[in-house]
């Protein structure tokens, strides 16, 4: 019987070695006759080696708790993400540098434990906006907030129909800081709700709620740096959270812990 | 064994293909975590008794394909020290090193292709389920992407700083 004809298939499978056997010695008969054949599938071949000289160590490196670790839910995810997060703030561990292209100032990143950089590009457009809206109004003595802590009903009664969703001003007077107020601001999309907080020694905090992030996944704790605002930020279904502060990054998350808790249950 | 540590173990060989794949390795663990996130959460319409592999490599090629939509921030990790170093004058990797540039420039569905076939030696028919695609097309890609390698690495001159070998 006549062989059949070699075809470019036959000579990549020669180069994988996954031909037949009588296949295999149909190709080699022919690459003997053909030897400019015969040099091509060589270096094939070493390309075959160079790719396993240069990829196959990646086996032998110790895999990061992040991959090998089971997430069970959103909820438990969220919660261990910004345990490993404090963990990680107050190690100093891991640092992130940000270049955005087309903006003026850098945000530094501490962690990311939360998953890809390359894909939180909105949650952190987020972050901007509310250490923006924060280094604005936070330093205004006498009119900080438009509706004050003494209307509170009003002022959560106000901005959830403003905003289109129940929001709460969290409880933070255990952690020493008092309501001021709140305002609306104009947001990515939509209005956004910013509260007021201040210590004894009138050092402000704002939380930052916005309705906009539906596109985006939950993520856990994330931390981001502008100028000297620091900022803790988070998505929640279709919530997304800012607490900013120029306060110790360890003080700040301790506070984001409790915001993050308090909001997460039901409302009474 | 178990569903779970089946999955695990498969768990070195997607950070290869993925560092391979994307090039940076925080890039590249990024899309082994979304993978495993994915896979964790589909686990349960993973047949038993079938290869896990080609199941998860395809739950990354998804994935892969969804990021390369997206437009990318650029961003560079402090504390790897493949960003920063200098790659190893080790002479065994000269020939490798420029075979990595190379490989950034083939096109993602060439290289995919090559990567699975050559890395974790899936039969072609493994590759065309993995991927998708028909089988003609593995073929044509695999063999485009070896030969568009050689013209790199062998033709013009590379943008490796590492091309003088003495």
């Amino acid at each position: 019987m006549k062989p059949m004809p070699i075809t470019e298939a036959d000579l990549q499978g020669y180069v994988d070695g996954l031909l037949p056997e009588e296949r295999l010695e149909e190709v080699s008969a022919y690459l003997e006759s053909n030897p400019e054949e015969a040099e091509r599938l060589r270096t094939y071949r070493h390309q075959n080696q160079a790719l396993h000289l240069l990829f196959d160590p990646v086996l032998d490196e110790p895999v990061p708790t992040r991959l090998s670790a089971r997430p069970s839910s959103n909820r438990e995810l969220l919660r261990r993400y910004a345990a490993i997060f404090i963990v990680a703030v107050f190690a100093g561990a891991g640092g992130w540098y940000l270049h955005g292209a087309a903006q003026s100032s850098s945000v530094t990143w501490i962690a990311s434990v939360a998953g890809s950089v390359t894909r939180v590009d909105a949650p952190l457009m987020m972050a901007r906006r509310a250490a923006v809206a924060h280094a604005v109004y936070t330093p205004d003595p006498r009119r900080p907030v438009e509706v004050g802590a003494d209307q509170e009903e009003a002022l959560v009664r106000w901005l959830s129909k403003r905003i289109g969703a129940d929001v709460r001003a969290p409880k933070l007077a255990p952690l020493g800081y008092e309501l001021i107020g709140g305002r609306l601001l104009p947001g990515q999309s939509g209005p956004v709700a910013q509260f007021m907080y201040h210590d004894g020694a009138g050092q402000r905090l704002t939380l930052y709620v916005s309705t906009d992030q539906v596109q985006n996944k939950d993520t856990g704790f994330r931390f981001a740096q502008e100028g000297t605002v620091n900022v803790f930020y988070w998505i929640d279904g279709k919530f997304g959270y800012a607490l900013s502060g120029s306060i110790d990054r360890g003080e700040l998350a301790r506070i984001a812990n409790t915001v993050y808790e308090q909001l997460d249950k039901p409302a009474k | 064994m178990s569903d779970e540590s089946h999955l695990l173990a498969c768990l070195p060989r997607l950070r290869r293909y993925a560092r391979a794949l994307v090039g940076d390795r925080a890039g590249a663990d990024d899309l082994v975590q979304d993978t495993m996130e994915r896979a964790w959460q589909k686990l349960s319409s993973w047949r038993k008794g079938s290869d896990m592999r080609p199941w998860l490599f395809s739950i990354m090629h998804n994935l892969h394909i969804d990021q390369r939509r997206k437009p990318v921030i650029p961003t560079v990790a402090l504390d790897d020290e493949d960003a920063l170093a200098a790659p190893a004058h080790a002479p065994d990797r000269l020939v490798a090193y420029d075979l990595e540039s190379a490989l950034r420039l083939l096109a993602a569905e060439q290289r995919e292709i090559l990567l699975l076939v050559v890395l974790e030696e899936m039969t072609y028919e493994e590759v065309a389920a993995t991927l998708g695609i028909p089988i003609g097309t593995v073929m044509s890609r695999l063999s485009r992407a070896r030969e568009r390698l050689r013209t790199l690495v062998e033709g013009r001159p590379q943008h490796s700083p590492l091309k003088v070998v003495k």
